[in-house]
């Protein structure tokens, strides 16, 4: 491994560049590098690892940082891999676009911890394995923008790296499998966790036998989990909902309520909870911007959340432009690995003209599909449902970021016509924000659908975002090429 | 038993470096970021929004939300949950968009 900002005597074309040091993106990258390939590996982080392996800084003196972790030993050997490899580890590089430039291609990334160096790099290379991960999706509800309530992914990532809690008390919220982790590692760092609410009821999972029985390593870690809750004493309570959040400048308690199958409130279920703080989440949502503004095809997944097509090679509708992990629909860390190590073989087999290993590649095929067919099952579980814009108050900020409420949003669609959420965006600013939607788009896109026709949870459409994230002007500017930037360029 | 993450995984150093928030003194542990550090000195919020003016803080904790906007050593618009903390930094709450200089 040449882990370097900027290494020395990289090379101008490199066979592969993978995006995303995470799990996928670890795995591609030594497979392919095994194989003889040069090999790119970009993460926005200076640290391996990606989110569900994020660590302390070493400079923590952590002794133990498999604490907080399942599988610890797959990240650590994935990284004594990594180290023995060739692979330029570009850590610190946030990618904001791939383009196509004269049949190779170019990966534009800008440097520093939160992107504020403004150094641009481009990053040439024959084929791309996007291995971007997921980020948490979130649904409003009234005072889910006061301090105190964070992502319950968030807090998780906080405990994992910076070794903090928000709070003493914590209540955790929403609805999928994360919860229960989240919820384990909180109680375990010293946190009081009164209880987890759960929108969904964990009896979905009991229509998909065949996907739970093939996969027992799913319920040794549910096993793990719900004994660490009941050692801690924490209670999990199905199909209620944090349906209203207490106090004026940080959380003072929260408001749970029962819920009927379609997630609507049960009249008069209100009960109240004391704590100083909420992390809530209602699973993953796989992060495609960069293959969506390249045209790749999507998929809908059953929760609802929007995925990239993939063949059996893990290749996108696009040629030579690979996806692994979470890009192609949430399924966790080991299938991330399986699937980066199937992309690796082969995006080697294409570059290197030689066939894959057959035997390896048809095991690996069949890990991937048995781990696939669990990951739809408990997203089918966990599927929001129709009922959730009934928790609601007219003044409930739904886009955070540019402080849109519920009020506006319904006035778009039910006064001026909106159908999507583009238009509502067009209409009221919402999800034009720094975030670009991502927090507010799942449920901005549910709303509109709601209003205008009898559908009740529309699939989301996939959002074409041609800068990833923020660049600085002067980064654009320093780019050497006439017109190096995507073709696309929109105003908002 | 009041156990503490940094308890938990075993860590040998404690906060040895301290930033500002304010005109508070806030201590931070090497490898931690601006927000980490906040959030251990039990502070939740260091910037209020453009148009209401209400306090927010970190929330996705994986630099994808962009509420944990703070403005760092005079620069406004620094994602606080990926800045890693720095000795003598200084962190003031981000009113709004935090360019209130220009007019």
């Amino acid at each position: 491994m040449r882990p370097s900002a900027e290494p020395p005597t990289a090379p101008d074309l490199y066979d592969l560049a993978v995006i995303g040091a995470g799990c996928a993106g670890l795995s591609g990258a030594v497979t392919a590098s095994e194989l003889g390939l040069s090999v790119a590996l970009l993460d926005a982080s200076p640290q391996i690892g990606g989110q569900f392996f994020r660590h302390p800084a070493p400079a923590t003196g952590a002794a133990r940082p498999e604490a907080l972790h399942h599988d610890w030993s797959l990240f650590t050997g994935l990284r004594r891999r990594l180290e023995a490899s060739a692979v330029d580890l570009l850590g610190g590089h946030h990618v904001w676009s791939v383009v196509r430039e004269g049949g190779l291609w170019a990966v534009h990334a800008v440097t520093g911890a939160d992107g504020g160096e403004e150094r641009a790099v481009r990053v040439r290379a024959r084929a791309v394995l996007l291995a971007t991960g997921a980020y948490e999706r979130q649904l409003p509800f009234p005072g889910w923008t006061l301090p105190g309530v964070v992502g319950a992914g968030g807090a998780q990532a906080m405990l994992k790296s910076g070794l903090v809690l928000p709070g003493r008390r914590v209540v955790v919220a929403g609805s999928g499998p994360l919860l229960l982790a989240v919820a384990a590692s909180l109680a375990a760092a010293g946190a009081r966790v009164p209880a987890v609410i759960e929108a969904s009821g964990y009896l979905g999972y009991a229509r998909h036998p065949y996907a739970l029985a093939a996969n027992p390593h799913k319920l040794t870690e549910a096993a793990v989990h719900g004994g660490a809750l009941l050692r801690h004493r924490v209670r999990l309570r199905t199909r209620t909902a944090v349906t209203e959040v207490h106090g004026t400048d940080r959380v003072e308690a929260v408001t749970v309520s029962r819920l009927d199958r379609d997630w609507r409130l049960v009249p008069g279920s209100g009960r109240r909870i004391a704590c100083d703080a909420l992390a809530v989440g209602h699973g993953l949502a796989p992060q495609i911007d960069l293959a969506t503004t390249l045209g790749c095809a999507t998929r809908t997944t059953p929760d609802r959340t929007t995925a990239l097509v993939l063949d059996t090679s893990q290749e996108t509708s696009v040629r030579d432009l690979w996806a692994a992990g979470e890009p192609g629909g949430v399924g966790g860390a080991r299938l991330a690995d399986v699937e980066g190590e199937l992309a690796g073989l082969a995006i080697a087999a294409r570059l290197r003209g030689h066939p894959a290993r057959r035997g390896r590649v048809r095991e690996l095929e069949r890990r991937r599909d048995r781990m696939r067919a669990f990951a739809d099952a408990m997203a089918a579980a966990h599927a929001p449902g129709t009922g959730w814009p009934q928790w609601l108050a007219d003044d409930t900020e739904v886009c955070r970021c540019e402080e849109v409420t519920t009020q506006s949003v319904r006035a778009a669609v039910t006064d001026l016509g909106a159908r999507d959420a583009r238009t509502v965006k067009l209409f009221t600013r919402a999800g034009m924000g720094w975030c670009q939607g991502r927090m507010c788009g799942a449920a901005v896109t549910c709303l509109a659908a709601q209003h205008g026709s009898a559908e009740a949870l529309a699939e989301p459409a996939p959002e074409r975002r041609p800068f990833a994230v923020p660049v600085p002007l002067r980064a654009l500017g320093s780019l050497d090429d006439p017109a190096p930037a995507p073709q696309t360029v929109t105003t908002d | 038993m009041a156990r503490t993450p940094a308890d938990l995984v075993g860590t040998r150093t404690g906060p040895s470096f301290e930033i500002t928030f304010g005109d508070r003194p806030v201590p931070a542990r090497p490898g931690q970021s601006v927000a980490a550090a906040l959030w251990g000195a039990g502070i939740l919020a260091w910037r209020t929004t453009r148009s209401g003016g209400r306090p927010r803080g970190a929330f996705c904790g994986i630099g994808q939300c962009y509420d944990c906007l703070a403005t760092i050593n005079g620069q406004p618009n620094r994602r606080a949950c990926l800045v890693p903390a720095h000795p003598g930094d200084v962190v003031v709450t981000q009113e709004g968009h935090g360019h209130a200089s220009l007019g």
